[in-house]
This record gives structure tokens, C-alpha cells and sequence, in this order.
């Protein structure tokens, strides 16, 4: 099995990032943590993304592959690299559909490369739904709850 | 003989195949033979149906079809429970039909 | 109860407006119906057996009469003048067209309702008592905290694509009036059990409870959250199954299997790392927030000079008082449920003027306040015991009186064949059968408490498992076939049925009810309820009188 992807079969269709697009070829988690010169990763749904959390620091691109818009387990990777303090390019790959970007956005992923191209006004409808949100996620969006109360230290 | 069913997209209605297009009754269904697929993946794509699929049925001596599965004759003519919301509200005897 | 703000309003707007685009895309062939019906379905939308089925959020079966009114206004305008009420205290409408779902949801939202989540790989409605904030047993009224997990729950992105449905259900009494032991999560809000924390107010929480194919009882996985810390907590619950729960096979994919295959020690373990992680992470909302849901839920502005005599003189309303009417925490007030189970009646189906009927009952009699029972009925729970009689008289004039609350009249009965296109059998024909039959026959007051339940598959919606007489819809060679089962209990005596033996054909599974009641009748002891002598005598009595 290959430990390299083919590089641009998933061309980045959307990017909130003001950096430079890192274009090295992602490999698996496995290969990522046998090798020390890799610089991207793709995370599979079943791949415990916990694994990279010592190696963050050496990591400029995470892939996060959603083979089906359906399996979730991307979701929480997302989150789970944000809460360790990643700050590099979380780029969604794969089954990525415009009905997702909203909630992919809140979890983390600051890129998009969809495997079917999508209508970029709808993508941008999307991505600009919703003003407010319940919960507290990945991304800087405050929660409805900070808006009704100050802030506390909550404990 | 095979006959086609789906739901109409916009409105839900239980439809059937009637060689043409898709009605509403059950009676005017036509045996595809072997043509299901094909019919029903140029229909779904026009999106004149939506969740279709081919079961079997006969004709019963009146001439009328009639589905093999319950859950189908269920589907063709309503709820038993409520004959007032069936296609054929007047017929006492329609709910036999289904059992 | 809880009333939008502002924010609020704007979430189930911004909804409405996501679906509409949603759907136009679906009309115009941009999105397939595979893309399409997860969608579809986080807004409560199937395609069923005869049309599109809309199933409406009854937030912890709340309801004020406008939004009673409401649902009625929908019935008679997109729909065929009635609705369904479920085991989840929602509401169904079976006729709805696609083109006017968006209209509907907007609608709803008029009057701070919506559909969000009722369907999908998410988290669902969140249930709880039907008697909260009335019953003098509970420790608090648990609905302030069904209100913060259910902001919580709504479009949580991480939470939106789960392997399954994921169901909450809260209550805060030693009673268990809503399944909470079979539910993914259930949560009984308890005082602090260890000695050092008396008077503190947190949260039990049991997880992998369920029924469907395989029922299981959740089991305890913390016996104490501190209230500050119940969301964070039910998020490491959630986390551990979103990255775990089986994909692998729809039919266990539910949280229970996880639980069940990991074990509840193992499973804890995992949510207690993941806890203390998102401890840090800020996802508690402050204490200040459910603070002010519950300011909502304060107690209405009770007569203090209520009187609390009632005239039992007439016979049929003192019947209906003793099965229908629960004791109140205040002197003066009662609960009512109103039954939706007429004899031969179609189990928690209520017309478009019944529903009206209802809500302006709740707004006179009840603080404007009513409540759906998972039982699918439906509770007016601050009545004035002086406006009993008259309220009764109403109700007896519209068909609503029928005094067989938790009687064997009382079935919970899911749709079945005739409106579900997962269904192997019709349940509600058997239904009205069986009410039939023992009104015929007399027996249905001597029975006393008999809960029957009826499912027409195996996904158990009508909770069958959890019937003191449960039956169970099946597909037998193209005929529709009934399993009889024994000895389940939804409450906090929980248990799961066992079947009796060979299914039966419709009109033999009434018979065998009867002779199910009849065993009980010959061998019950004083105050014994049918669960009671059941689990006295065993299966044995039973299976010789129905098998011979």
C-alpha cells in the first residue's frame, strides 16, 4: 500500500488561510510516525489522531479524509488537533458537501478540497449561514451563551 | 409480472408506472419485464420519481393488479385504519383488497 | 416554560432558511436524494409509506396552547386534519408534501417550534417527565436542564454525523416516568451521594440504554456530575461514541452496542479521559445560563386559597379522577391526563379540533401549559381541583374522557404497516382490537395497571420490550404475525419482556391476551398489579395457558 497520495487528486477549492498552500504530499499516520521528515498527514476515520499530538510541531498540513459524508469520526479529529494546539492547515478531504462546510468550519478545518468540485455561491451561502452558534467548538465563534452573560471564569 | 413504484418527489404520492408516466392508481401499472433499471434510472434522474423500485405483482381475475407484498397494496390504496383517507374513500370492501 | 430570545429565534429562522435552500437545491437536481435525506432528516422529514412524514419537536413534551393551536393550524392546512403524537412526545403529520416543508418550518417557527434533529445520525428530542413541575416527588423540575442539552445538542458540529440516533432523556424523582433506563443517554438529576457533598444538586448518568433489535438497560457510568459540569460531561459521552461507535453495521450502531462490547467499565474509563481533557477546553456554558433557563420554569401563580375537596359523586368522574388525575405538589391542583385512546380509537392520533380543544383547555385550566406523555397521551399538569368537574365535562363532550390511563385500554401503539414503510406488521388495527375486546368483555376494570405495548418491528418504537404485555409485529412467509411478550417495565423498575413462545395471526394474539389477563385474573394475589403476579408465578402459568 502506497504511503504517499497521489498529490493534487483533491485540488483545494477553499482556504481561510493567509499562509502559503502546502503542496507536500500527505502520507498516512503510520508512515508519519515512522519517518521524521514529512511535514503532511492524512487521518483516515478509523486513525486515532491523538497519535500526532508529540509530532505537532514538525506537522504544517493535516489532511482529514471523509471517505463518506455519512462517517463523522472526522469531525472529532478535527477538534481533537485544535484543542492539542495545532495551528497548520486542517484541510477536509474527500466526500466534503456544501451541507457540511458550516460544521466542518466550526471544528477546525480552515481548508476544502472537495472530490467534486462544488457551486462556490453555495459554498459561500454556507459558509456564511449561520451568525450565531450554542456551542463552544474549535472555532473563534462565541457561543450564544457568552452573548447573554458575561463571560465568567467557569472553573 | 414486474411492475414499478416510487413516491413523487415534491409531493410524496405513492405513483406507479403506467408505461408513460407516473399515476397515481395501481391498476394502470404495466409489466417492464426486464426494463426496470433502465427506466428507473432515466426516471430518477429527470426526477419524475423519487425512491423507486420494481416488485412483483399479478392480475387477478378482475384485471386488476395486484401487488405481491402487503406493504404495497397498503401503499396503492392507504391506511386501513382510515378508509376516509384511502384512494377509494366510498368502497366498503376496499380493505379487503389489501389483505 | 422556556421562551425564545432573540438568539434563539434567530437559530430556528436561520434553519428555515438553510432547508429552504436545501430543498430548492434537491428540486433542481443539485443535490441526489442519497446527499439529500440526511438533511432531510435533521429536519424531521421522511418519505414514508404514503408521503412525506414530518415529525415536529415536542421539546421534553412541553407545549403552550399557542403552539398547540398551532399544530392544529398545520393538520388542517398542509395535512389531512389530524396528527400522531409519539413514544417520544413529538408529533407526527403522515401527508406532507416536500414543496411545502420549508412553509411548515416556518410556520413553526411563528411560535418558537421547529423540527431540528427529530430524525438523523444526531442527537434527537431530549424526553422527561410528563409531570414535571407539578409531581410533589421530584427533587427539581428536570426540564431547565432537557433545555440546556437541548441548546446544547442543536447543530453541535462535531455531533451531526454520528454512527445512529442518539436519544437523552432527564428526569429528577426516584419514578421513572419516562424510559430513562432505556434510553442512549439518561440522565436523574440526584443529590450528591457521597457525605461530604449533602445538598449539592448533580446529575446520574446512564449510558447505553435501548431497545430495537437489542434492548439493554443502560447501565450507571457516573453516579454524580456536579450540575457544573453536565454538558462537559455529556459531550465526553458523545466524543467517545462519535470516534468508536460501530459504522461497521446499522444494527449496531447504536451506543448501547459500544457500551455493551467495551463493557461499562471500559467505557467509562474512556469518558472520564476525554472528560478531563475537555474540562480544559471552555464547553461548559456558565452556571449563570441555566440559571436563567430555569427562571423560566419557576412555578406558575397558584391560588394559595385553592380548595382541595372533590366532589366525587358522579361515578364516571370519580373513575376518571382515580385512573386520570395525579396528586400535585400544591394544595388545590391536580395533573389530568387526557386519554387519546378511545375505545377502537387509533392510538395518539388527535384531530385538528381536538387539538384546538386541548390547547384552550390548557390555556384556561392549566397556565396555558400542556404536556405529551411518552405514552401518547396528553397531560394538563396545573388544573384547579375546583375546575376538575367542568374540565372533565369538556373533555367527556369531545371523546377525550375515556378514564384508562396505564389501563390495558391504554395501548401504546406505534403507527405500524399502515403508515411505516420499516414496519413488518400493522399494530394499530390490533390495537383497536384488543380495547375492543376487553371493553366487551368487562375485564378491562379488573385488571387494574396493565401496560400494553405494541411494536410492528423490530426497531420497537412502540416499545414493546418494555410492556407488561408487549407484542411484537413480524413478517412470517408474507403474513403479518404477533410475538407475545411478558414482564417488560419502562420505569424504574426496569425490565424487558420475554416472549411466551410461537408467534400468533392477528385475531389469535387478541385471544391470547385474554388469556394472558384471564391467568392473571385466576392467580394474582391482594394488590398485585399483572407485572406483579407475572414476576411472582414466572412464565410457566402463562405459556401452558396459551400453549397447552
Amino acid at each position: 500500500m502506497a504511503d504517499t497520495l497521489a498529490p493534487g487528486c483533491d485540488e483545494v477549492q477553499f482556504r481561510f488561510r493567509n499562509d502559503e498552500q502546502v503542496s507536500d504530499p500527505a502520507v498516512t499516520v503510520d508512515a508519519f510516525l515512522g519517518q521524521t521528515n514529512a511535514a503532511a498527514v492524512r487521518v483516515e476515520p478509523g486513525d486515532d489522531v491523538r497519535l500526532l499530538l508529540d509530532h505537532l510541531e514538525r506537522v504544517r498540513l493535516v489532511e482529514v479524509n471523509f471517505p463518506s459524508f455519512g462517517d463523522g469520526r472526522g469531525y472529532s479529529s478535527a477538534r481533537l488537533l485544535r484543542e492539542a494546539g495545532y495551528d497548520g492547515e486542517l484541510r477536509a478531504v474527500g466526500d466534503v458537501l456544501v451541507d457540511q462546510l458550516s460544521h466542518m468550519r466550526r471544528c477546525g478545518f480552515d481548508s476544502f478540497a472537495p472530490d467534486r468540485p462544488m457551486d462556490p455561491a453555495d459554498a459561500q451561502a454556507a459558509f456564511g449561514r449561520w451568525p450565531h452558534v450554542y456551542q463552544e467548538a474549535a472555532d473563534a465563534t462565541q457561543p450564544i451563551w457568552t452573548l447573554r452573560h458575561e463571560r465568567d471564569g467557569n472553573g | 409480472m414486474k411492475i414499478l413504484t416510487g413516491n413523487d418527489l415534491k409531493t410524496g404520492a405513492v405513483v406507479w408506472w403506467d408505461g408513460q408516466t407516473w399515476s397515481l392508481h395501481v391498476d394502470h401499472a404495466v409489466d417492464v419485464g426486464d426494463e426496470a433499471e433502465p427506466i428507473l434510472g432515466r426516471e430518477e434522474a429527470a426526477r419524475r420519481v423519487n425512491a423507486s423500485y420494481a416488485i412483483d405483482a399479478e392480475r387477478d381475475a378482475q384485471g386488476k393488479v395486484r401487488p405481491a407484498h402487503i406493504k404495497d397494496r397498503i401503499r396503492a390504496l392507504g391506511p386501513t385504519v382510515r378508509p376516509d383517507l384511502t384512494l377509494k374513500p366510498a368502497d366498503p370492501e376496499a380493505g379487503n383488497w389489501v389483505i | 416554560m422556556y421562551r425564545y430570545d432573540q438568539y434563539d429565534q434567530a437559530m430556528v429562522e436561520t434553519r428555515v432558511a438553510e432547508f429552504r435552500d436545501q430543498t430548492r437545491r434537491r428540486l433542481e437536481g443539485k443535490l441526489s436524494e442519497d446527499q439529500f435525506k440526511p438533511l432531510r432528516l435533521q429536519n424531521g422529514l421522511y418519505l414514508q409509506l404514503h408521503a412525506y412524514m414530518l415529525r415536529v419537536a415536542v421539546p421534553y413534551g412541553t407545549l403552550s396552547s399557542a403552539q398547540m393551536h398551532m399544530l392544529a393550524d398545520i393538520a388542517d392546512k398542509y395535512d389531512r386534519g389530524y396528527g400522531h403524537f409519539t413514544t417520544r412526545q413529538n408529533i407526527q403529520y403522515n401527508w406532507i408534501r416536500l414543496e411545502d416543508a420549508p412553509d411548515i418550518l416556518a410556520d413553526l417557527a411563528k411560535v418558537e417550534m421547529h423540527a431540528i434533529q427529530t430524525s438523523g445520525n444526531c442527537i434527537r428530542n431530549i424526553s422527561s417527565d410528563q409531570f414535571a413541575g407539578a409531581s410533589a416527588g421530584e427533587l427539581v423540575d428536570p426540564r431547565p436542564y432537557a433545555e440546556l442539552l437541548r441548546q446544547w445538542s442543536s447543530f453541535h458540529p462535531e455531533f451531526l454525523a454520528l454512527p445512529r440516533k442518539f436519544k437523552i432523556a432527564v428526569i429528577a424523582s426516584e419514578t421513572d416516568r419516562a424510559a430513562m433506563r432505556l434510553h442512549d443517554i439518561g440522565i436523574r438529576i440526584v443529590e450528591n451521594p457521597s457525605a461530604d457533598g449533602a445538598g449539592e444538586i448533580g446529575a446520574a448518568f446512564y449510558v447505553g440504554g435501548g431497545m430495537g433489535r437489542t434492548p439493554m438497560i443502560g447501565p450507571l457510568i457516573r453516579d454524580f456530575v456536579p450540575l457544573d459540569q453536565l454538558i462537559t460531561y455529556a459531550e465526553a459521552c458523545l466524543r467517545v461514541y462519535n470516534r468508536y461507535g460501530r459504522r461497521d453495521n446499522k444494527f449496531k450502531a447504536r451506543i448501547k452496542i459500544l457500551v455493551h462490547e467495551l463493557g461499562a467499565e471500559e467505557y467509562k474509563r474512556q469518558v472520564e479521559g476525554e472528560f478531563v481533557h475537555l474540562l480544559e477546553q471552555g464547553v461548559e456554558p456558565p452556571i449563570a445560563e441555566l440559571e436563567r433557563i430555569k427562571a423560566f420554569f419557576a412555578d406558575p401563580p397558584f391560588d394559595p386559597d385553592a380548595g382541595d375537596e372533590l366532589d366525587l359523586s358522579d361515578p364516571d368522574f370519580k373513575l376518571w379522577v382515580e385512573r386520570n388525575t395525579h396528586p400535585h405538589k400544591q394544595k388545590g391542583y391536580i395533573s389530568a391526563t387526557i386519554s387519546l385512546k378511545p375505545v377502537g380509537g387509533i392510538p395518539g392520533d388527535a384531530s385538528a379540533e381536538q387539538m384546538h380543544l386541548m390547547a384552550d383547555l390548557a390555556r384556561e385550566h392549566s397556565f396555558d401549559e400542556c404536556r405529551v406523555t411518552h405514552a401518547q397521551n396528553i397531560v394538563l399538569p396545573h388544573v384547579k381541583k375546583d375546575e376538575l368537574y367542568g374540565l372533565w365535562q369538556k373533555l367527556e363532550e369531545a371523546g377525550l374522557g375515556t378514564a384508562n390511563l396505564d389501563q390495558v385500554g391504554d395501548i401504546i401503539a406505534c403507527p405500524g404497516l399502515d403508515y411505516c414503510s420499516l414496519a413488518n406488521a400493522r399494530s394499530i388495527p390490533l390495537a383497536q382490537k384488543i380495547s375492543q375486546r376487553f371493553a366487551e368483555n368487562g375485564k378491562g376494570d379488573a385488571l387494574g395497571e396493565l401496560k400494553l405495548k405494541i411494536s410492528g418491528c423490530i426497531n420497537a418504537c412502540g416499545h414493546h420490550h418494555a410492556g407488561h404485555i408487549g407484542i411484537l409485529g413480524v413478517d412470517r412467509k408474507g403474513t403479518e404475525n404477533y410475538q407475545l411478550l411478558l414482564g417488560g417495565s419502562e420505569a424504574e423498575d426496569t425490565s424487558l419482556g420475554k416472549i411466551t413462545g410461537p408467534g400468533f395471526d392477528e385475531d389469535g394474539v387478541v385471544d391470547a391476551v385474554e388469556t394472558t389477563a384471564d391467568v392473571y385474573l385466576r392467580e394474582r394475589k391482594d394488590g398485585e398489579r399483572f407485572l406483579d403476579t407475572y414476576r411472582r408465578i414466572g412464565m410457566e402459568p402463562f405459556k401452558e395457558a396459551l400453549y397447552g
